[in-house]
């Protein structure tokens, strides 16, 4: 009867987490972020210049936010996702992050690997001469960095 | 048995509650954030066009409010900031620390000035809260009568002007110019306000400063658009840099009537500024050990902005030395004016992605390259002064020594340029070696100049660094 009893009360607690839980998710607009909306991206604050400036940046009618910062590949592009999803949350929830906001290497990279993709017949003509450029020494947002979003 | 029985069930009780209050913890987090985005702004007081006091205005905009009074703080780069120096405070003077003596630092600059207040009290210039008191109390009171002029950029002075003009500021700034200074104080009472810089309805920029409505519309002019208003015509990153030039600028008293005037007519460069000096004839004082028709610069910062590639690229003033902040959601304008150099993250990294030491080296490179032909320049400009004086005691004609104070004039002016202009450099730094090269240059015709025989190289400071130090180590934090 007691263990019953028990259970039941564990069972509501349970009950009450998921509840909770749900209700978070949704008023975080958590199922949002299984998107390709850039809109999810400035769910937070932090992100709001970063879109303002795309809306206004020239790859605005050509590529959203996942395109240049997530990989091809269903796989490597929700790996990417929910890496960056889960320490944007925790720094942004903590609120210990740098200001102005730095790329980490492994996110320039997957920028880098996009900007190759869609401009191949140009970087291809470029890297050759310039051996440094297809190390990784010089990138292309070194230069362009406001094709995307200036900020 | 009961005890095993229990276990697992309050096991997973207590880690489901616990789990509960981290989600419900998240759950408020992301709510407050939510809120932090809807940039509140809540209006508690009234503000008009007579709000002087900034506390007032800090009750609406208490971020700002709260930056702005941190320029308070005392903190020394290498070459600029100021250091906390106590004093024992006395009945006429009741500050109890003042900024370093830059005359005991380099005892040539006394040598310049000799005769003018300058060299009586010339301290580090401390922050905007400082302006009104350090004027107020510097020995150069003493020795000299300053005219109420002194007001337009030492204290809050639009609504003071508008009061004695009738509601006319111009005429209120041409009332205030005639009075002496101590009768003038008594109609201020803050240093730099918000009114000064803000529309109090709309809390944009504007120009309440007549020397640079004045000014700019001279500079204008020279360049072909006539009539020009700053206050309508000037774009908001225009006005970025155009509230600060209201002051950080060179400037003269004109006439008897001591109009505050800025010498644009020929333009902003100091060459141009010391063309018009030229034909207008104006001096500051006469030097006390040469006789020369001598001129003070002062503080040309946004002359010699004007000149660098920061100004070329559209980066105003406030871009650098009130660089945007974010608080919560918010993004501001840091009111704490100061150095870059104090806060190279947000004032220089958003632009340069370079690592905080390299950005800081490559500025003090300039600085260090600049002083040290600023040192050169005074070594020259000292031997010029003590090559006139001993031509005036071994009997040189007046006729004579006109040339070569002539030449000391405008030596002294373009140095001074440099010297008074408080970047060391950085605001233009080729430009700050040119307007060097010119000072030299007309010390080196000064020289020449006089009657055979009596040029001296003069003492030369080891370089890079000065006798004394002009140089300090910056503050540690």
């Amino acid at each position: 009867m007691t263990t019953t009893r028990a259970l039941i009360l564990a069972a509501a607690f349970i009950g009450l987490l998921i509840g909770i839980g749900g209700y978070t998710f949704v008023y975080a607009k958590g199922y949002s972020y299984l998107t390709n909306d850039p809109a999810a991206c400035a769910n937070c604050h932090i992100m709001r210049d970063h879109f303002n400036a795309w809306t206004r940046a020239s790859h605005r009618s050509v590529a959203v936010c996942n395109d240049c910062h997530t990989p091809p590949g269903l796989i490597p592009k929700y790996m990417t996702k929910a890496q960056n999803g889960f320490w944007h949350s925790f720094y942004f929830t903590t609120g210990r992050y740098p200001d102005p906001l730095r790329i980490t290497p492994r996110n320039h990279d997957v920028t880098e690997r996009a900007c190759r993709t869609c401009h191949a017949d140009l970087t291809a003509t470029i890297d050759p001469p310039h051996v440094e450029t297809a190390r990784g020494g010089l990138t292309c947002t070194k230069c362009h960095n406001d094709v995307g979003h200036i900020e | 048995m009961i005890r095993r029985r229990f276990t697992i069930p309050v096991l997973v009780t207590i880690i489901a509650a616990l789990a509960a209050v981290a989600v419900a913890a998240l759950l408020v987090n992301i709510f407050s954030r939510q809120q932090e985005a809807r940039n509140p702004f809540y209006r508690v007081v009234e503000l008009t066009d007579e709000t002087v006091e900034a506390a007032v205005w800090g009750k609406n905009f208490p971020l700002q409010y709260d930056g702005y009074r941190r320029t308070v703080d005392q903190v020394r780069t290498r070459y600029g900031g100021s250091e906390a120096v106590p004093r024992t405070p006395t009945q006429a003077d009741p500050r109890s620390v003042v900024a370093q003596s830059r005359l005991e630092e380099d005892p040539r600059l006394k040598i310049m000035w000799a005769g003018y207040a300058f060299a009586k009290d010339f301290r580090e210039e401390r922050g905007h809260a400082y302006m009104l008191d350090d004027q107020t109390f510097t020995e150069r009171q003493d020795v000299v009568q300053q005219p109420g002029t002194c007001m337009h950029c030492h204290a809050s002075v639009y609504v003071p002007y508008k009061k004695l003009g009738g509601g006319d500021l111009i005429k209120g700034f041409e009332a205030m110019n005639r009075m002496k200074y101590q009768d003038a104080r008594k109609l201020v009472t803050h240093p730099v306000a918000c009114i000064d810089c803000h529309d109090p309805g709309t809390m944009q920029l504007r120009v309440t400063r007549p020397g640079f409505l004045e000014g700019i519309q001279k500079v204008k002019a020279a360049q072909g658009v006539q009539n020009y208003d700053v206050n309508r015509d000037a774009t908001r990153q225009d006005m970025r840099a155009y509230v600060c030039g209201q002051c950080h600028v060179e400037y003269y008293f004109k006439g008897p009537e001591k109009r505050l005037t800025y010498p644009w007519d020929k333009g902003l460069r100091a060459d141009q500024i010391l063309g018009y000096y030229e034909e207008n004839g104006f001096k500051d004082w006469t030097h006390a050990e040469t006789g020369a028709p001598t001129l003070k610069a002062q503080h040309p910062e946004f002359e010699m902005w004007n000149q660098g590639v920061h100004a070329r690229s559209g980066v105003a003033c406030a871009d650098c030395h009130m660089p945007y902040q974010r608080v919560g959601a918010m993004k501001i304008s840091d009111h704490h004016v100061r150095s870059p150099l104090l806060n190279i993250n947000r004032a220089c990294q958003t632009c340069h992605r370079w690592p905080e030491d390299e950005l800081r080296a490559r500025v003090e490179t300039i600085q260090d390259r600049t002083f040290e032909v600023r040192n050169v320049a005074m070594d020259a400009l000292v031997a010029l002064i003590a090559d006139i004086k001993s031509a005036k005691t071994r009997g040189a004609s007046e006729a004579e020594l006109e040339s070569a104070r002539g030449h000391q004039r405008r030596a002294q002016f373009l140095l001074d340029f440099i010297e008074a202009e408080n970047s060391m450099g950085f605001h233009a730094d080729q430009e700050a070696v040119r307007i060097l090269a010119l000072s030299l240059d007309e010390t080196r015709r000064g020289q020449a100049s006089l009657p055979g025989g009596v040029a001296t190289a003069g003492a030369r400071t080891p370089r890079p660094m000065v006798q004394g130090a002009t140089t300090g180590q910056p503050t540690k934090r």
